[in-house]
């Protein structure tokens, strides 16, 4: 067994985490483990499981949870959080984590993409003429090929990609 | 019964199936179905990077619903999830709906009251008796035996959902199928999700957890799957074959979105219900139907 480093611990995490949605209620973890047994991802992978990276958060390993391939590894599909005993809103502090990781410089290139192109053209599948002739086809009515209002509310996006 | 239609991104593009056979089922039941060109993303696949940049993407269709004054129907379960949960934060939080005001102001919006947002298959099962649906069907499906997958967010998380169906025991759609006539078999981890948010992360971990479900759906010997989410059919139908290959395993499931079941129910066509377009072939099982 390896021996657990608290040097590397950072003791604010822990409030951090407190005052976030999602992070608020996860000191009450009583370590049951209703979630390792009822995560998808445990059964096909046990390197991830949630009770983990609560515990790990708890002890203030920041950099640890914020830099682990982990936390994208949860594909927040709740039955963690509609089980536990202790009102711990799981899932919803796995969407935490992955925010605050995004922060930090951490980000998978498959969610990187996802989210550069749902920023800057308002969908994940942009929609051209060539969809639309395939929509027309099937006897669908057609859409824009164009988001009208993604650039405005976006404009970080635009101002990245060098508008257009 | 009107609503603002929510199509999202999958679906148009990727699932011209389902909306042909929602749209054909929809009007069948009297459902009208309002497009809406202008609306964008839900939000739901930037959540996990930048939540506060998902909620203002559903605030921003759900202005567009109120706009018209109507309610929101989706057919993706993701969409139903971001939408309804973003309705639920404005209101309970006014903090975050300043914040979210304060951008949409550029485009001209201001998110004012709650605006209501349904799954169809929810209004199916809540909002339209069971006996009018069957009053619409023209056959039966009796001899085709469907397993039905619920997918993760057409009910979580339950404290958005009012409890309209159960978490741990849903039933909704199980009526809607037996319904047709066709026989609902149960199988052993019917919650578990299709992995599907994780597929752009770590393809193989999404692959094995959708093969998991396969498995015991194959070993409960269903003819085919029903679905209420284009997502979960990217999994199934669209890498059915993939898993096959990496695992060496065969299934030859036909994956049906649960509109194709209700609209083969209610006498439309093959090519009405997009049933051409799905990648599992399904010619075979349900000839006997079309006949």
């Amino acid at each position: 067994m390896e021996t657990i480093d608290m040097d590397r611990a950072d003791p604010g995490f822990q409030k951090e985490l407190a005052e976030a949605p999602g992070g608020d209620r996860i000191s009450a973890c009583f370590m049951c483990r209703t979630c390792v047994a009822s995560c998808p991802i445990t059964e096909v992978n046990e390197t991830f499981h949630p009770l983990r990276i609560i515990r790990m958060a708890l002890y203030g390993f920041k950099e640890d949870v914020l830099s682990s391939d982990f936390i994208w590894l949860c594909s927040s599909c709740y039955a963690c959080q509609e089980r536990c005993p202790q009102g711990v809103g799981i899932a919803d502090f796995m969407t935490l984590l992955k925010n605050m990781a995004v922060r930090e410089g951490y980000m998978p290139a498959g969610i990187r993409v996802q989210q550069d192109l749902v920023k800057g053209e308002g969908r994940i599948y942009p929609i051209d003429d060539f969809d639309n002739k395939k929509r027309a086809k099937a006897g669908l009515p057609p859409l824009p090929t164009r988001c009208r209002d993604v650039a405005v509310l976006f404009p970080e996006k635009r101002a990245a990609s060098g508008g257009e | 019964m009107k609503y603002a239609f929510f199509l999202g991104c999958t679906i148009p593009a990727r699932s011209r199936n389902y909306e042909l056979s929602a749209r054909k089922v929809a009007e069948r039941l009297g459902i009208e179905l309002v497009d809406v060109p202008e609306f964008m993303c839900c939000g739901f696949p930037v959540r996990a990077g930048d939540q506060p940049a998902a909620e203002l993407m559903a605030a921003y269709n759900l202005c567009l619903a109120k706009e018209r004054d109507l309610p929101l129907l989706t057919l993706c379960s993701s969409c139903a999830s971001a939408l309804t949960e973003t309705a639920h934060r404005l209101s309970e939080d006014g903090s975050l709906r300043d914040e979210v005001n304060s951008r949409l102001a550029k485009v001209g919006l201001e998110y004012r009251g709650r605006v209501k947002v349904r799954h169809l298959a929810r209004v199916l099962f809540e909002d339209i008796p069971a006996g009018r649906i069957r009053d619409r069907f023209q056959k039966s499906l009796s001899g085709l035996s469907i397993a039905v997958h619920y997918g993760c967010h057409y009910l979580k998380p339950s404290k958005i959902y009012d409890g309209f169906d159960g978490v741990e025991a849903p039933e909704s759609i199980d009526r809607l199928v037996a319904l047709t006539g066709a026989r609902v078999v149960d199988y052993p981890e019917k919650k578990r999700c299709c992995g599907g948010p994780i597929l752009p992360v770590d393809e193989k971990v999404a692959l094995s957890v959708a093969r998991n479900k396969l498995e015991d759906i194959a070993r409960a010997g269903a003819d085919a799957m029903c679905l209420v989410c284009p997502f979960c059919s990217v999994m199934y139908d669209g890498n059915q074959k993939s898993i096959e290959a990496e695992y060496d395993a065969v299934y030859h499931l036909p994956v049906l979105y649960l509109t194709q079941i209700l609209g083969m129910a209610m006498g439309f066509s093959r090519k009405e219900l997009g049933l051409n377009m799905n990648v599992v072939k399904t010619k075979k099982l349900l000839a006997p139907y079309f006949e």
